[in-house]
């Protein structure tokens, strides 16, 4: 009996007993530290290789340490050029994608209407495609004029390059302010409206606050999602524009500069202080509003 | 007048459609109607090398993207499956830690999975390159271990490919099934040790079927993108390895072939959804979202 009341106990208190059962919560966890460091093992190659001071134009090789790189990070111009072109098309895709993707997810959680449900199938097809079918569609519609697109000839670049990313941004919003806007309160409107508010003045006073939170988080991940693809950007880009990726791989079958360490780092560690101070940002904001 | 629809959603005829009409015209330009164009460049003819090519229902491309690259079909998607087997054994473990054993920890645990994937896609798969290098630490200590033979590699295997996958596509796994295990009530894991079920038997009957769907989810996110992907071949393997993507990659931009290009990529997607409809059923859950 008493055996039985301590083993209750120290269930209860979610620690495990019997010896075989301790050394396999043990083995579970040394899985997921396991698993931990090797998902940090390339980002700790990535961040030592810019300290190495490569041999020849390849950076693979440890050779010994240097501070020479980050004396001089934007040493690589054209790297610099490719980096700035990725940071203006992740900007206007971001913006656009946002916006498009925003309206689409307000109107199928807000309304219920008929097609609503094959509104949301379409809307999940982009993300199912592979990426080369996507970018090799794109190509193909780019090269061809159709009167579709008013018979207009698309020169690959820029500008295809930011349809493109638009495209599969878009989905990604809508599918991110959706799952956001799962449980609104959508009576808080109806609160604002019978205390006299026109509806554009409770959807900006009202609806809109209360929704930033998730626009944005979409917005971050559609720029994240703009500024490393490859693939899609490949096919579509042409010869004239270069993006960071596709700077990166032209690049690398004649050379690899420590340079590339450096930035990436650079992006990670912005990257990593852009996310910590979002997430600080949500929940003092969520405090003061009364939602935690 | 009670309101049935629990979420307090209107009925409206024309503001949703108002709503969704700029993003629905986007997609169908760039995404729906693309995919017709493509359908119809697998169709045509190209006479010569440099002729432009003309849509005359010619199906042979479709024989010859199988006759041609049946190899690096099979291969794709053997790699892939690899990888995602390989992605779900890694993700479940960490997914499993945090969502039971994390506490305050949570949110910053996950956030520590997903930081390793700010730096570009390219630019870690070189980092793998460099770790799994002829001149590494690694194949060194693997040597004089004698795990590999003196002149023994891992660079330009199919087993760096899938390595290469693996990692790569690797946070898609952890988060739907951190997201499935995250809802499980840890009462009903107590229920039935309370019932005498041993740890090992409350996880396979309990925890285990419940976080199926995020498995489900996860081996689609990984597959998907691992069996299209041409990166990890292209800087980890060799001209042995090549996958579906490599072909298509070639075909399009380097030998300007688009007819057979554009029928290889259509069987390729074609493969792809046969094999989710036959994996969700399988699984026995059909909810993707």
């Amino acid at each position: 009996m008493n055996a039985f009341l301590a083993r209750r106990r120290s269930r209860a208190r979610g620690t495990v007993t019997s010896p075989a059962g301790r050394i396999g919560r043990g083995l579970v966890n040394l899985a997921a530290a396991a698993g931990l460091v090797y998902l940090f093992l390339p980002i700790f190659v990535i961040v030592l290789f810019s300290f190495n001071k490569p041999k020849g134009r390849f950076n693979a090789v440890w050779q010994e340490f240097t501070l020479e790189n980050w004396a001089d990070p934007f040493k690589d111009r054209a790297l610099v050029d490719a980096l700035g072109v990725s940071l203006r098309v992740a900007g206007i895709a971001t913006v656009v994608a946002t916006f498009l993707g925003t309206l689409m997810a307000l109107a199928l959680v807000r309304y219920r209407f008929r097609g609503g449900q094959v509104t949301n199938l379409l809307l999940v097809l982009p993300l199912t495609a592979p990426e080369i079918v996507l970018g090799a569609s794109l190509l193909t519609l780019f090269l061809e004029p159709h009167i579709v697109l008013a018979n207009r000839q698309f020169t690959l670049g820029f500008t295809t390059i930011v349809l493109a990313h638009i495209m599969f941004c878009v989905s990604y919003v809508a599918m991110t302010v959706k799952a956001r806007l799962r449980g609104f309160d959508w009576t808080l409107e109806d609160a604002a409206m019978d205390l006299g508010a026109t509806p554009t003045r409770t959807f900006l006073r009202v609806t809109l606050p209360l929704i930033t939170p998730g626009i944005l988080a979409a917005a971050l991940l559609s720029f994240a999602l703009s500024i490393d693809d490859f693939i899609i950007t490949y096919f579509v880009a042409g010869p004239a524009t270069t993006t960071f990726p596709i700077r990166i791989f032209g690049q690398s079958r004649t050379a690899t500069p420590p340079q590339i360490n450096v930035l990436a780092t650079m992006i990670l560690v912005g990257s990593v202080a852009v996310l910590a101070a979002g997430t600080a940002w949500g929940r003092r904001r969520a405090r003061r509003l009364g939602l935690a | 007048m009670i309101d049935r629809d629990p979420e307090g959603r209107k009925r409206a005829r024309l503001a949703p459609w108002l709503l969704l009409a700029p993003g629905m015209v986007w997609l169908f330009l760039f995404f729906f109607f693309p995919l017709w164009t493509l359908a119809r460049m697998s169709l045509s003819s190209r006479p010569s090398r440099f002729a432009n090519p003309t849509f005359d229902w010619n199906w042979s491309n479709y024989g010859d993207a199988f006759s041609r690259y049946g190899e690096q079909f099979t291969r794709s998607f053997t790699y892939a499956a690899l990888a995602t087997l390989a992605t779900l054994c890694i993700a479940y473990p960490i997914a499993y830690v945090i969502a039971f054993r994390g506490g305050a920890w949570k949110n910053v645990l996950l956030g520590l999975c997903v930081v390793p994937f700010f730096t570009n896609y390219l630019i870690r798969t070189l980092a793998w390159k460099t770790i799994l290098g002829d001149q590494g630490p690694l194949v060194e200590a693997l040597r004089s271990l004698g795990v590999l033979a003196a002149d023994g590699r891992l660079l330009r295997t199919p087993l760096a490919v899938v390595g290469g996958l693996t990692y790569n596509f690797l946070p898609f796994m952890i988060l739907p099934v951190y997201v499935a295990l995250e809802k499980i009530d840890p009462r009903l894991v107590d229920a039935a040790r309370d019932l005498y079920a041993t740890t090992w038997r409350a996880f396979r009957k309990v925890v285990l079927p419940l976080s199926l769907p995020g498995v489900f989810a996860g081996s689609l996110l990984v597959f998907i993108p691992a069996a299209g992907d041409f990166v990890n071949a292209y800087y980890l393997g060799s001209a042995k390895t090549t996958m579906i993507g490599n072909v298509v990659q070639d075909q399009f931009l380097v030998q300007v072939d688009y007819p057979v290009a554009a029928a290889l990529s259509f069987v390729f997607m074609a493969i792809v959804m046969v094999s989710v409809v036959v994996y969700a059923r399988l699984l026995g859950t059909e909810d993707l979202a």
